[in-house]
């Protein structure tokens, strides 16, 4: 969560409640059980490491100043690395949607470019596992997990054409405000 | 395996074209365009495609459904003929070909499979290997002799005499397979050859098609299933008629990475 909080402060400077508002948007249900203070802690740890600053709001609209984050120049590198980088073949729907998301709200990496790099990483696993499929009996033990990962990544192979479809609509709509 | 796929040798068929692989990529598609209808109700269903697939590779088309892919097949078959670009096979022009000899290239130079068999049922299975390799001006009896030899690798030798009716979903298609083989053609193309079957026939069908690429056989696979996919040298993704992606699948992840052991 350490990374998708940063990739969200890299769009700006935003405190707690905001970036967990953001975070229900693009979690849908997933998100409910995420409370504010958990953001806080998160962003607590930042602060340690170095990743992030506190700042004061300048001049609230209404209601109390708040404390503002922004990213260091350390957390600003740290997102571009993230976004650099591949899932690996453990990751998971909802990190990657995350990535997603904050890549597309930080402007800092193309939704689309992160698909095809997604896809291509999982069809060279994909590749790997279907090889040892047709290599084993299905009726082994071993045959058995083989067909589960494969499954498990054509599903997920099948949920990129989903989201180049949602990510290339929002990119000729003019982003996703 | 090499027993699988004979020697591609030069042939010079009557009337037909000689094709000749080299250093020239077995397909290449330049600029390739086919259009539907006009003005408002104009679909340009594939929309100028540069494709080179060389000899021994095994190359799937990928895409959802409507994204042009069979259409693309059919071109590279001369099934269809393109309203723009060129199809060369071996280096030769084959979209503008005439009607005969198109027929001709067909048998000797393309090897199909089809997603619902095409088989003729009042044939046997040896009958529907044999049959293109008759057309093709094979005397009977070298004609039936290859259709044995190529029925026996794809493992039905015992199914020969049975008709198609007789056979389940994926003999049916191992037969079509051997048919797509007997004339030893430069490249098979396959469009969605596993469409129709269940999990264990699909396996049988991409270890089947795992030694054709082994025999250093050209082959083409359309199909929107990922893992048949995943089983080619590389895979091209069609979006609207165009290729948007093009991945080959040399460098694979070990799948030991994917076990973190905490003891």
């Amino acid at each position: 969560m350490q990374d998708v909080v940063l990739a969200l402060l890299a769009k700006e400077p935003s405190h707690g409640y905001d970036l967990r508002r953001r975070l229900v948007a693009a979690l849908g249900p997933l998100g409910e059980t995420l409370n504010v203070g958990q953001v806080y802690v998160t962003l607590t740890r930042l602060e340690k490491a170095g990743l992030v600053v506190q700042e004061r709001e300048d001049t609230p609209v209404r209601g109390p100043r708040r404390k503002v984050y922004a990213l260091t120049a350390a957390g600003q590198e740290r997102v571009v690395a993230w976004m650099a980088e591949g899932a690996g073949p453990k990751a998971d729907v909802t990190e990657f949607h995350l990535k997603l998301v904050a890549a597309a709200e930080s402007g800092l990496a193309d939704p689309l470019a992160l698909v095809d790099a997604r896809r291509r990483e999982l069809l060279r696993s994909l590749a790997e596992v279907q090889r040892a499929v047709l290599a084993h009996d299905t009726n082994s033990e071993a045959g058995l997990l083989l067909e589960g990962i494969a499954l498990r990544w054509q599903a997920e192979l099948r949920w990129l054409e989903a989201c180049e479809r949602t990510w290339s609509a929002r990119g000729k709509s003019g982003g996703n405000a | 395996m090499s027993r699988l796929v004979g020697g591609r040798a030069r042939r010079t068929g009557a009337g037909g074209p000689a094709l000749r692989p080299g250093a020239e990529p077995v397909l290449r598609a330049t600029a390739l365009s086919r259009v539907y209808g006009r003005g408002e109700s104009l679909v340009r269903a594939v929309d100028g495609v540069d494709l080179d697939v060389p000899a021994g590779q095994t190359l799937a088309v990928t895409g959802p459904s409507g994204c042009g892919k069979s259409t693309l097949l059919q071109l590279l078959g001369g099934l269809d003929r393109p309203t723009g670009g060129q199809v060369r096979l071996a280096g030769r022009r084959i979209d503008h070909l005439g009607e005969r000899a198109l027929a001709g290239l067909r048998r000797r130079g393309i090897g199909f499979v089809f997603q619902d068999f095409h088989l003729m049922d009042e044939l046997s299975a040896a009958e529907n290997v044999e049959l293109p390799a008759l057309l093709a001006g094979a005397s009977p009896r070298t004609a039936r002799d290859r259709a044995a030899a190529i029925l026996d690798r794809v493992g039905l030798a015992g199914r020969a005499r049975h008709l198609p009716s007789e056979l389940s979903g994926g003999q049916r298609q191992r037969v079509a397979i051997a048919r797509a083989l007997v004339n030893e053609p430069l490249v098979v193309l396959a469009d969605e050859p596993t469409g129709n079957l269940d999990s264990a026939a699909t396996h049988d069908i991409l270890r089947l098609f795992g030694e054709l690429r082994a025999a250093g056989q050209t082959l083409v696979v359309v199909t929107h299933d990922e893992r048949v996919a995943a089983t080619a040298d590389r895979v091209v993704s069609l979006r609207d008629g165009t290729l948007v992606d093009d991945t080959r699948l040399g460098e694979t992840t070990p799948l030991g990475a994917l076990l973190s052991w905490e003891g």
